[in-house]
């Protein structure tokens, strides 16, 4: 079990620097079909990793001075606030033709990404 | 950084959670994309990202761990061996054409988004009545 949690961690954290994402994305499906957590486990381990994994880039990129804290106190501190305000709409508002239109508004900004 | 910088880092960052929050999505996927659009490069934006995580992710994970579904030793096992991928993963990105880890990040994106897209379509098979 060990061995498979420290290869998801790897992956993770490659995925984690390069994209600036937590990892969640690859730590939560790797969770669940290589370490047969169920899904809300895998989704609250995932967070509990990814304060390590976060930390750690953040203090490896901050020695390439790649780091703007100012930018991240005004987006991350306000995104706390959602992120619960999110967390709490959920109970209501988890329909279908809104998951599909979030998606369609990823699609929108990954093509704006790709061609731009 | 111009006022109209900061508004709009307030009113997106503040989207973001929601969004995240509301879909079960990591905050990263929609920071990085905000950062370019306030003006900083594709490895500024993702170093920064993970700073803005931070706080999010230990609220969470604190929130979850006090429901107990947090595997505290898998979390730390996880957490310790990704910093090796991590430091990997800084190389990488610090030397590889930044359009082409932006036009990367485009192509995760899109994942992510067929991924919601499946789930939705699958969760509408199984609820049908649930809209």
């Amino acid at each position: 079990m060990t061995v498979r949690l420290v290869l998801i961690g790897l992956v993770a954290g490659v995925f984690s620097t390069l994209f600036g994402v937590g990892g969640g994305i690859v730590v939560v499906p790797l969770l669940i079909g290589l370490a047969a957590f169920a899904p809300h486990v895998a989704a609250a381990t995932s967070l509990g990793a990814i304060v390590v994994t976060a930390t750690a880039g953040v203090a490896l990129y901050s020695v390439h001075g790649e780091v703007r804290p100012a930018y991240a106190a005004l987006v991350g501190v306000p995104a706390v606030a959602g992120a619960l305000a999110g967390t709490h709409m959920q109970q209501r508002l988890s329909g279908r033709a809104l998951s599909l239109a979030f998606a369609g508004l990823l699609v929108v900004v990954g093509v704006w990404l790709i061609a731009g | 950084m111009s006022a109209w910088v900061v508004v709009a880092a307030l009113v997106l960052g503040l989207g973001s959670g929601i969004l995240s929050g509301l879909f079960g999505v990591g905050g990263g996927i929609l920071f990085v994309p905000t950062l370019v659009l306030l003006g900083l490069g594709q490895v500024e934006a993702a170093a920064t990202s993970l700073l803005a995580i931070m706080p999010t992710a230990a609220v969470g994970a604190w929130r979850q761990r006090a429901y107990g579904n947090v595997r505290a030793r898998a979390a730390l096992v996880v957490g310790l061996a990704s910093v090796a991928g991590a430091a990997l993963g800084v190389q990488i990105a610090t030397r590889i054409d930044e359009s082409l880890l932006r036009r990367l990040f485009g192509v995760l994106l899109l994942a992510v988004a067929g991924q919601l897209a499946f789930r939705a379509v699958r969760q509408g098979r199984r609820y049908p009545d649930a809209s």
